[in-house]
């Protein structure tokens, strides 16, 4: 099986984690697992980059960490969103778009810009 | 998810584990992996393999996630910190609003004990630990002549015995190794007068002649214009002056311009006269007095012209700057070398002056040292006294909060929770208290630093700074602690159960308490004892002070400066006795004068030695025949009310062509005619002739009123010219004040550039010579009426609180037929044995206490008995008054609302 594989910007890592826990709590596993069946296995996450990022969210209050049992019958850490983490999610999203649209303008463009008139 | 079961989660049973946590999470992440992959068929052995591939380096992420981890740990403990700390704070805002009497007590006494902390250290940082006003002021050296001779012949001599010569500080600046330079100052301040004239009426100015390199060598730099020239420090140069900030701030109205003009001063006898330049103007931080002469004022300075003081004795005060690097005990080895050495050199020197150098700090401050520090134990005391006060009504508070208590540590409140909640009080408290204290503190510095008529060195320098500042906090946290921990610990220390139940078993943690209670009200009572006895022997050395006799009445004299004519010769000797004749005549025929006379130099002022050697008694080529010397008029000795014990006192007939004659006191006639009669007999000490004793007065305390006489001589002014100044004293029956304008005038009609100065009661003289230990005594005092009231405040408050929790027993004692009286002797019989244990404590204390403060008795034993005593019986009697209220509210006891009531 080939996988695409997207260097993630950094900064993006972070909006893709808090949106796939705003579907409700998950452990790291299954955080990657979804991002990965969400972009039909475009995105990739490393492990190695991860839980790192996982922590900093945690550490800044944008998402909260609790023991639970996974579907296996496994203690596991599930996170889930902080009212503050959404927040941040929805006004990071914004930005993310803004900034995808303006890429997608500049290379979706068939013609040289016109000349500013002065 | 799904909630962990409960057995599952036994494995934190012992606390959490950040770290297992971690190890957990990521090992979960490989397993997760590992399965997948086997679901896809991958061998069980290879998907492992494989997954911990994927993973990367596991330990390094690992190490990422134990780092934030610390991280947020760390920031969630200060944030926890934080809200309890501001809920603490917030809740005792709280309490103490709902408590507005405990509040302002426990403030204003913490008020006291702050600010009088701050004051007094700002006192004592001023004077001994902060450097002089001067750059680089440890290089100061003040020199005093007279080490080799003993201490009683040195006090003896006064001023004459520690000052130097024209020659002897030349040679000294001249051939020293230690100093960058010495310098040097004129401390016979009125031997010449200067009148300010031409400037509406003539006025006295006071001044202050010095070498011409004693502000640099003192580091100090004119504000305006500059230093002395060299030439302007000779004979006939020409005249100059610098004239310190207040004086150019008051007479010439902060006018910039006036450095380099003219203003006429005159002296007499005459060394200038007309114009004298002012070649600058002294910053405002250069305060003569308070580091030289506390109390003295001074409108400007002028160079000493050394040629002119050659011929006049000791009379140079000499200050040095050491080089860098050279120490103090250097500087003294050396003099004590060169000394001996210049004296080899010098045959003309009247003895070696071997000279004691002490840092100008020292100097300054030396002497002061003790009483400071006596004190400062003192403030120390009280604010010992404050806290366990304070103890004691957090304590009597917390009492009452018990219930409060139990019920949170029953809710969940730690133990140290609880304690920090009673010290956060104590804290809050003690900062309100600081705040209020520094504001107190603040008024009694203001207060300090404009009496002028306190002879402290540097007190007008007094301010709070930001030591002082620092040192209230420092003493605010101290106090608040030492008062909040005690009661903390033992509130929180009770057993719930017994509290909450309050049931009989919870009156053994009250006795508990109240035992606790007694003690701290016993130390209390110690303290008060110590500062009891501190302030008795102060008190009564300073009444035995003001008891001596003085040997003089000032009490309805007064004094005024008054002008000489110059005397160079007989003819105008003469004339001056004239002058002087008719000046005393015109005044004393003013309404309400009794007596006048006038002399150069009054008693508990400045003086100055001559010699006494009676003529025909073999006299040690080392023998101390020194004797400090007076020039007198006739009737100066009635005026100023010395007691002539025999003989006869001047009158205007011991004129120059007479047989010059002399005044001298008991200690002269005991030394120099010991078992003899000296009236009659001759003696050297004024001029080159024998002088004739024609009388003997009784001792006079000339230079302290602690200090026994030393020998005097008085000179008639009419035989001898060489004055110090001269002030006219004029004895009434009358206020002097009413007579000030009727004298000058007098005065004025005979010499009309008499300079206006005012009367200056003798009482003054009296005054500034004991206002150092008069301010010691006010402040103990204060001190110790303030240690009392707290300490009675302590007694009340322990047997106020012990009669409220007994109402009930003292109800059933009163129903099974106490009497009222009973029950009022029983609770002021605990008051005795609380004032009894403390007072014996504070005894045995005081006992050690007194010797340190022996050295500032006069007079008085430090184990006086008179102040044991009434140190004891004050202390007992306030002891009963402050348990008397509670005592007779005990008495008033209803036995049925008693047993009713719980």
């Amino acid at each position: 099986m080939e996988k695409t594989r997207l260097e993630l910007f950094r900064g993006t890592l972070d909006i893709l984690i808090l949106k796939s826990l705003i579907w409700g709590p998950l452990h790291g596993y299954a955080i990657t697992g979804l991002i990965r069946r969400q972009s039909d296995d475009a995105l990739l996450v490393e492990e190695g980059s991860l839980y790192p990022a996982l922590w900093r969210l945690e550490s800044r209050g944008f998402i909260e960490a609790e023991w639970g049992l996974s579907d296996n019958n496994r203690k596991a850490k599930y996170y889930h969103l902080t009212s503050e983490g959404r927040r941040h999610l929805r006004a990071e999203s914004k930005t993310w778009e803004a900034y995808a649209e303006a890429v997608a303008k500049v290379l979706g463009a068939t013609q040289p810009p016109r000349q500013e008139t002065t | 998810m799904k909630k962990i079961p409960m057995w599952r989660r036994h494995d934190r049973i012992l606390g959490s584990d950040p770290k297992g946590d971690l190890k957990a999470e990521l090992r979960l992440q490989v397993e997760c992996k590992t399965e997948d992959l086997i679901a896809r068929g991958w061998l069980p052995e290879a998907a492992r393999t494989e997954a911990e591939r994927q993973f990367g380096n596991i330990l390094a992420v690992q190490l990422v996630g134990e780092r934030i981890g610390e991280h947020m740990e760390r920031r969630r403990r200060i944030s926890e910190y934080y809200s309890e700390w501001s809920q603490d704070a917030r809740y005792t805002l709280r309490i103490l609003r709902n408590n507005p009497a405990f509040a302002a007590v426990a403030i204003l006494v913490l008020a006291i004990g702050a600010g009088l902390n701050a004051a007094v250290f700002s006192v004592v940082n001023t004077m001994l630990l902060r450097p002089l006003p001067f750059p680089q002021s440890h290089q100061l050296v003040w020199f005093t002549a007279g080490k080799s001779f003993d201490a009683k012949v040195r006090t003896a001599g006064g001023l004459s015995a520690e000052t130097y010569t024209v020659d002897v500080f030349r040679e000294f600046q001249r051939t020293n190794r230690s100093f960058q330079d010495v310098t040097a100052f004129q401390t016979f301040y009125n031997s010449l007068q200067y009148k300010l004239t031409g400037a509406g009426e003539s006025r006295q100015v006071d001044a202050v002649e010095v070498a011409g390199n004693f502000f640099p060598t003192l580091g100090v730099t004119p504000l305006l214009g500059r230093n002395f020239t060299e030439e302007e420090t000779l004979k006939g140069g020409r005249p100059a002056a610098l004239l310190t900030h207040y004086f150019w701030k008051t007479q010439f109205d902060s006018d910039p311009n006036i450095v380099g003009k003219t203003i006429d001063i005159n002296t007499s006898p005459a060394a200038v006269n007309g114009p004298v330049t002012i070649v600058g103007i002294l910053p405002a931080s250069f305060d003569f007095g308070t580091v030289f002469a506390p109390g003295k004022k001074v409108d400007l300075f002028v160079p000493a012209v050394m040629d002119f003081w050659k011929g006049w004795g000791n009379t140079l005060a000499v200050v040095g700057r050491l080089k860098p690097g050279v120490t103090a005990a250097q500087a003294q080895d050396e003099a004590d070398r060169l000394f001996p050495q210049l004296k080899l050199q010098n045959k003309d020197w009247y003895y070696d002056y071997a000279s004691n150098l002490t840092t100008l700090k020292d100097h300054v401050a030396g002497k002061l040292q003790r009483s400071l520090v006596v004190l400062w134990c003192a403030v120390g005391l009280i604010l010992l006294i404050v806290s366990v006060n304070l103890s004691n009504l957090q304590l009597s508070r917390a009492a009452t909060r018990s219930k409060e208590f139990a019920m949170r540590r029953a809710l969940g409140a730690s133990r140290g929770r609880l304690i920090r909640q009673l010290l956060t009080e104590s804290l809050i408290l003690s900062l309100f208290g600081a705040v209020v204290g520094f504001a107190m503190a603040w008024a009694i510095v203001y207060y300090l630093a404009h009496q002028r008529s306190i002879a402290l060195p540097l007190l007008t320098t007094i301010h709070l700074d930001s030591a002082a500042l620092s040192w209230t906090l420092v003493i605010a946290i101290a106090v608040g602690i030492l008062f909040g921990l005690a009661p903390a610990l033992r509130i929180s220390g009770t057993n719930i159960q017994e509290v909450i139940k309050d049931n009989a078993a919870g009156l053994a943690a009250g006795r508990s308490h109240e035992r606790f209670r007694s003690i701290l009200v016993i130390s209390e009572l110690a303290l008060a004892c110590l500062l009891l006895v501190g302030a008795g022997l102060l008190l009564r050395s300073f009444l035995r002070v003001l008891d001596v006799d003085l040997g003089f009445n000032p009490s309805h004299a007064a004094a005024m400066q008054t002008d000489l004519p110059p005397a160079a010769n007989k003819d105008q000797l003469v004339q001056r006795a004239d002058f002087l004749k008719s000046e005393i005549d015109r005044v004393s025929v003013l309404p309400g004068v009794q007596s006048v006379g006038i002399a150069d130099m009054l008693p508990l002022d400045r003086n100055r030695e001559w010699g006494l050697a009676s003529v025909g008694r073999y006299h040690a080529k080392d023998a101390d025949t020194g004797a400090l010397v007076y020039l007198v008029t006739p009737g100066y000795l009635q005026a100023i009310g010395m007691r002539l014990r025999e003989g006869r006192d001047f009158s205007w007939n011991d004129t120059p062509d007479n047989q010059p004659v002399i005044i001298i006191n008991e200690a002269g006639a005991r030394r120099e005619w010991p078992g003899e009669d000296p009236v009659g007999k001759l003696a050297y000490g004024a001029g080159n002739k024998p002088s004739r004793v024609i009388g003997v007065i009784a001792d006079v305390r000339e230079s302290a009123l602690e200090q026994n006489s030393s020998p005097e001589i008085y000179v008639p002014m009419t035989q001898n010219s060489d004055v110090e100044g001269a002030t006219l004293i004029v004895r009434s029956s009358i206020d002097p004040d009413g007579l000030a304008t009727s004298v000058l005038a007098t005065l004025r009609s005979l010499n009309p550039s008499q300079p206006a100065t005012a009367f200056r009661p003798l009482q003054a003289l009296v005054d500034h010579s004991v206002s150092l230990r008069r301010f010691l005594v006010l402040l103990v005092t204060i001190f110790a009426t303030l240690g009392v009231l707290l300490a009675a405040l302590g007694i009340y408050g322990v047997i106020s609180y012990s009669v409220t929790q007994k109402t009930q027993e003292i109800g059933v004692r009163m129903a099974l037929g106490a009497s009222r009286g009973r029950v009022q002797r029983g609770v002021l019989a605990k008051t005795l044995r609380l004032a009894i244990a403390g007072i014996a404590l504070g005894t045995i204390g005081s006992l050690g206490a007194a010797r340190l403060i022996a050295s500032l008795l006069f007079a008085t034993s430090p184990w006086d008995p008179f102040a044991f005593t009434v140190m004891a019986a004050s202390l007992i009697a306030i002891a009963l008054l402050s348990g008397y209220f509670p005592a007779r509210r005990a008495s008033k006891i209803q036995p049925m609302d008693a047993l009713r009531s719980n």
